[in-house]
């Protein structure tokens, strides 16, 4: 029923399913590519917006880098009326339970954590991924703390943070990233005080 | 009156076509065929949900364009040309979750891509596409994507209850939930004793 | 050795089957005797590997340079489909008893979600055996691969035993066959978990 097998047949249908898919396969690539982006865009705001107050500007395209340790770590101000009203920072560890984990920890300008968000991880459900907002109050007790005075380890290794029960390894590792984040903050802040100082 | 009763009667036999996905050729449960997504992606209802209308999308626009082509296919080549196809397909698929789906995209991860090596698509057109009209086919495409979507809807369902004592997210009772039912275990025990009860539901309505 | 961490863990921790549910069908339908499971894992260990290593080699000497990544599903899954085609052909002229034996399971092969799945899970995210997560290069994703595959074969071997053993039991009517298998898995993928955090 279907057309005879020759050498022909075969080379000229299969070249014109390759053509008829890669047609099909360009034009939604083609179609997408902007979609894309923006949804792309769109996840990095929406987790900027979570972690640091009210702001009017695009913190996406005033994103920067800051060395720390050797690593760099991307850094979005956040701004209102032309002023830093706080700094959102991606702060990754490779310390969870389930390997890396991605925090967004966002910063007010007077020094205290504003929020927290979690980018990406591969803990387990139910016990380490509680410290995603709205599981559990785990990622709570970090909003308003100022680190100075906020010790970032669990209560177990002399901190002040309260542990996800029986998940210390991904509290850690959380805590881990919070103060990393803190780490690159304070850079910021200094900056940003030798910029005022300089322009004054 | 002839004519319309014909009518009625071919509208029923399509119809059919669809609603045999859901029971006498449900694929998880009868057939047993696209067993990794269905353990994989039903940790939630909603997570379930969106794999099973993902699938459907494949498995309909594959069933279309195999019956198309059909005919025209040397029968030497007719599973690579239908390899072709259904990838391309799934790659259209996943450029158009990656731009309107996102949060969905990345918690199926590579069980969207998997969705062509899922034997239900390849078997589906294999078995049937290649050998029925176009119209015939997408009824067929959507009635066994039903089916599956019905099915890993109803288990991501048991699982989350199960788990997480929620249902497409919203929390039912103020518990915490049996966590292995989340984890992979409860995938396969979960699956094996809803097989149990469907093939006793459908022993009784036959 | 990182190696070493890398074969535990694709085979314990992370086995591909009991914990990542790849490569469930062949591993429901081939599984109820111990000797065709060992000789179907042998012919997937053999694809894995193979497949793996050229599908590493097409992602980033082709795909990437040229900025078409969204041309990985089909790429993949042609090389594979031509690699068991290949795999096929030479197995029936050099042993044409275990080209018999393999029957219909061996062009199945290609649609082992294991086999395309290991394959974009390599060159897809980073991983981190004791150390910092990084992408795996080209040996290291090739013993990943080739560990995976064991990984299938272990969790099929000791399978067909137990299925073996269930065939002479008094299993209830409604259970036999998929379902008392499924949930046997899931007692499988149950113990397995207890290698969790070994790496």
């Amino acid at each position: 029923m279907a057309k005879e097998s020759s050498l022909k047949n075969m080379v000229s249908t299969l070249t014109i399913v390759c053509l008829i898919s890669s047609a099909l396969m360009g034009g939604a690539y083609i179609l997408t590519k902007k979609p894309i982006e923006a949804a792309n865009i769109a996840k990095i705001n929406s987790s900027i917006a979570r972690v640091v107050p009210t702001f009017d500007n695009d913190p996406s395209s005033d994103v920067f880098t800051k060395e720390l340790n050797g690593k760099s770590y991307k850094v979005y101000p956040a701004k209102s009326g032309g002023k830093i009203v706080g700094y959102a920072i991606e702060s990754p560890t490779a310390n969870g339970f389930g390997g890396r984990i991605v925090l967004m920890v966002g910063f007010s300008s007077d020094g205290t954590i504003f929020n927290t968000s979690v980018l990406s991880h591969s803990e387990t459900p139910g016990l380490g991924d509680k410290m995603v907002e709205g599981k559990s109050n785990f990622s709570v007790q970090f909003k308003g703390k100022n680190p100075a005075d906020f010790k970032l380890s669990v209560r177990k290794d002399g901190g002040d943070v309260d542990a996800i029960t029986a998940s210390t390894i991904t509290s850690r590792a959380f805590c881990e990233a919070v103060e990393t984040a803190w780490k690159v903050y304070q850079l910021c802040a200094e900056a940003q005080t030798n910029n005022e100082n300089s322009n004054e | 009156m002839q004519k319309l009763r014909l009518i009625m009667r071919i509208a029923m036999n399509k119809l059919n076509l669809i609603t045999k996905g859901i029971i006498k050729e449900n694929p998880t449960f009868v057939l047993v065929l696209g067993m990794c997504p269905t353990l994989g992606t039903t940790t939630s209802a909603f997570n379930g949900f969106g794999m099973g209308l993902a699938t459907t999308f494949v498995l309909t626009l594959s069933n279309v364009l195999i019956s198309l082509v059909a005919k025209q296919v040397p029968d030497k080549v007719r599973i690579p040309v239908y390899i072709v196809l259904i990838a391309a397909v799934v790659t259209v698929l996943q450029l158009l979750m990656q731009a309107y789906t996102p949060g969905l995209y990345e918690t199926l991860g590579i069980f969207i891509p998997l969705i062509v090596v899922n034997c239900i698509v390849l078997g589906r057109a294999e078995a049937y596409a290649s050998k029925n009209s176009v119209i015939d086919s997408t009824m067929d495409g959507i009635g066994i994507g039903l089916g599956f979507t019905l099915s890993l809807t109803v288990v991501g369902a048991i699982r989350e209850l199960l788990g997480s004592a929620s249902v497409f997210g919203i929390k039912l009772f103020d518990a915490d939930g049996m966590l292995v039912f989340i984890l992979a275990p409860g995938a396969f025990i979960v699956l094996g004793y809803l097989m149990v009860l469907f093939n006793k539901f459908k022993s009784r309505i036959s | 050795m990182e190696y070493i961490l890398i074969i535990i863990s694709a085979v314990f921790v992370n086995n591909i089957l009991l914990a990542q549910f790849l490569g469930t069908c062949p591993f429901l339908g081939v599984s109820n005797k111990v000797s065709t499971s060992a000789g179907m894992s042998g012919a997937v260990v053999f694809v894995i590997t193979l497949a793996t290593l050229f599908t590493y080699l097409l992602q980033y000497y082709v795909l990437v340079p040229l900025g078409i990544e969204f041309m990985q599903t089909v790429a993949f899954i042609l090389v594979i489909a031509a690699l068991v085609q290949m795999v096929e052909i030479i197995l029936k002229k050099i042993s044409p008893s275990l080209y018999q034996a393999l029957g219909i399971f061996l062009p199945l092969i290609t649609t082992n979600c294991a086999v395309l799945g290991v394959a974009i899970l390599v060159v897809s995210k980073e991983f981190s055996f004791g150390g910092d997560p990084h992408m795996l290069n080209m040996a290291q994703s090739v013993v990943y691969a080739a560990a995976s595959a064991l990984g299938f074969g272990v969790a099929m071997v000791l399978f067909a035993g137990i299925r073996e053993q269930l065939d002479l039991s008094n299993v209830p009517e409604a259970f036999k066959g998929t379902p008392i298998a499924l949930i046997t898995a899931g007692i499988l993928a149950l113990s397995f978990m207890g290698f969790a955090g070994l790496v």
